[in-house]
């Protein structure tokens, strides 16, 4: 196997492949994210959920997704027509592209570890960052070429929203790299400690509660989910940057949100929750079980949680977490010098 | 003064107790999420109506088989938005329809113009017209909502018999106008 991945012509048979599998794999886990929370939803609401596609309404989202493809392609009038249709492409584009550096792993056990990644990238993590912060144009083009005021207040808020909160995101992950003294995310799941009897990897969140908590929120305003999904905030702004689009179009930012809503729950789950160690339990069992639950837990938080006002998500941007994760990396830095 | 103090505690916002707040928060739904649905699910169950449920008319009969309407219209005079049409007929003794002088040769009920308040029903001398229990009245033409007399003799579903049955209705009627034909 190292063989033929080594090759030239068997390294770029093993990307496509690969590649073609997480199209797969990831777009299928997004209409079942969407069916998991419509059914979390509704159970915290106490509705059953989609129950009448299909066993369990386990078929809605295929019905959904036919009924929005044949929907009229409809463009109106005096948008800028170039960046209309480009736009969700972007949102789209951007939120597969991160899949590109996170490896999963797969066995664990009797003979060789196999792990799943298209590209193991020493950065991996900034190219997630750089990949997640172009889904701000994704809604900043959306919104303005739509030549529609409320669209443009969409994204306009948007875009604010996203630079502000980008940066804790960012800051909440530093003291994750000084710990483990790595960017690639196969070195932070494999990070391992040796605390007395025990010696193997460990659950990151134990040394940084406080960035994961961070993490968790910025996270969620960077997916633009409720309580921080102001772009679309429909009560004011109609549907924000979403107000002109329908059928297909529509469907590929709906696709890129929940899209977004794995990613950022995968990466929850690498850099805080150990990634596929999970005791016994066969790595990509562990992993799925992990993101499962990360997913819940946003899902949690939108069906319990009102919409920040605006200056309220500016105030908490600015105000708290930021100040809180740079003090965070501070401490973190201070305690590794003490330790080390 | 010490009471004012207290509230004034109280109102002092606190990281602590924010946290606390959002926590509660948290526990309720999950709490709620594992709590049963509330949920009818419609077609398959139905909530239960009330037995004085006015849904679509039904015309009754006498246990003889002779309908009971006897074509005086009075159902037609009291419906507010005029959705019933009676055509009277006389009753001969080689034909007869029901017990009275008279009985509807046409009786037809506009549904889509029905309001459902059930005045025929209280203006009725004879009890000839009832409100049942359906709803599902959807249909595919407008044509298919003028329900006629064949249709509206459908017989009755038996909780609205019951419930008729209870008022202990008199059955028949003395007739009024002339004795039991023959």
């Amino acid at each position: 196997m190292n063989d033929f991945y080594n090759n030239a012509i068997g390294h770029w048979v093993v990307v496509v492949v690969a590649m073609t599998v997480l199209l797969f794999v990831v777009l299928t886990a997004t209409a079942y994210t969407v069916w998991f929370e419509r059914v979390a939803l509704g159970r915290i609401q106490r509705r059953p959920g989609p129950n009448r596609v299909g066993p369990a309404g386990l078929m809605q989202l295929a019905a959904d997704g036919v009924k929005l493809a044949f929907k009229e392609s409809f463009i109106p009038e005096k948008t800028d027509r170039i960046i209309y249709v480009l736009a969700p492409a972007i949102g789209v584009a951007a939120a597969f592209l991160a899949w590109a550096v996170i490896p999963i792993g797969l066995w664990d056990y009797y003979g060789p570890k196999i792990q799943y990644w298209i590209a193991d990238v020493n950065v991996g993590i900034l190219v997630i960052f750089a990949a997640s912060s172009l889904n701000v144009y994704a809604i900043v083009l959306g919104g303005y070429s739509s030549n529609n005021k409320y669209s443009l207040l969409g994204g306009l808020r948007s875009a604010a929203q996203l630079i502000s909160y980008e940066m804790a995101l960012g800051l909440a992950l530093v003291p994750t790299f000084m710990i483990v003294g790595s960017l690639r995310l196969r070195d932070i799941v494999e990070y391992t400690v040796t605390w007395g009897p025990y010696h193997g990897p460990i659950p990151l969140i134990l040394l940084t509660p406080i960035g994961f908590i961070i993490y968790l929120i910025s996270a969620t305003a960077e997916t633009n989910r409720t309580p921080f999904d102001l772009p679309e905030a429909e009560q004011e702004l109609i549907g924000g940057f979403l107000t002109e689009y329908s059928g297909l179009k529509f469907t590929m930012y709906y696709l890129a949100e929940y899209l977004n809503v794995i990613t950022v729950s995968t990466l929850a789950v690498l850099l805080f929750f150990g990634g596929w160690y999970l005791g016994p339990i066969p790595p990509v069992i562990a992993f799925l079980f992990k993101v499962v639950i990360m997913i819940f837990v946003y899902i949690w938080l939108r069906g319990t949680f009102p919409r920040l006002r605006y200056d309220m998500l500016m105030r908490l941007g600015w105000k708290v977490l930021l100040p809180l994760a740079m003090a965070n990396v501070v401490v973190t830095a201070v305690v590794l010098v003490a330790v080390s | 003064m010490a009471d004012e103090k207290k509230d004034k505690d109280e109102k002092q916002p606190s990281v602590a107790g924010d946290v606390g707040a959002l926590l509660t928060g948290l526990k309720t739904t999950l709490s709620e999420s594992f709590r049963p649905v509330v949920t009818t699910m419609y077609p398959e169950d139905k909530t239960p109506r009330s037995e004085r449920y006015r849904g679509r008319h039904y015309l009754r009969r006498y246990d003889n088989g002779l309908e009971r309407c006897i074509g005086c219209e009075l159902c037609a005079a009291a419906c507010p938005v005029g959705c019933i049409l009676v055509i009277a007929a006389e009753n001969t003794d080689e034909n007869r329809v029901s017990p009275g002088e008279r009985y509807a040769k046409t009786y037809e009920i506009n549904m889509l113009r029905c309001i459902f308040c059930g005045y025929c029903e209280e203006a009725c001398p004879v009890q000839a017209i009832v409100l049942g229990p359906e709803y599902e009245l959807s249909d595919t033409s407008r044509e298919k909502f003028i329900y006629t007399k064949e249709k509206l003799l459908e017989p009755l579903p038996p909780d609205v018999q019951a419930r008729l049955d209870s008022k202990a209705a008199p059955s028949p009627p003395p007739s009024p106008l002339r004795g039991e034909g023959a």
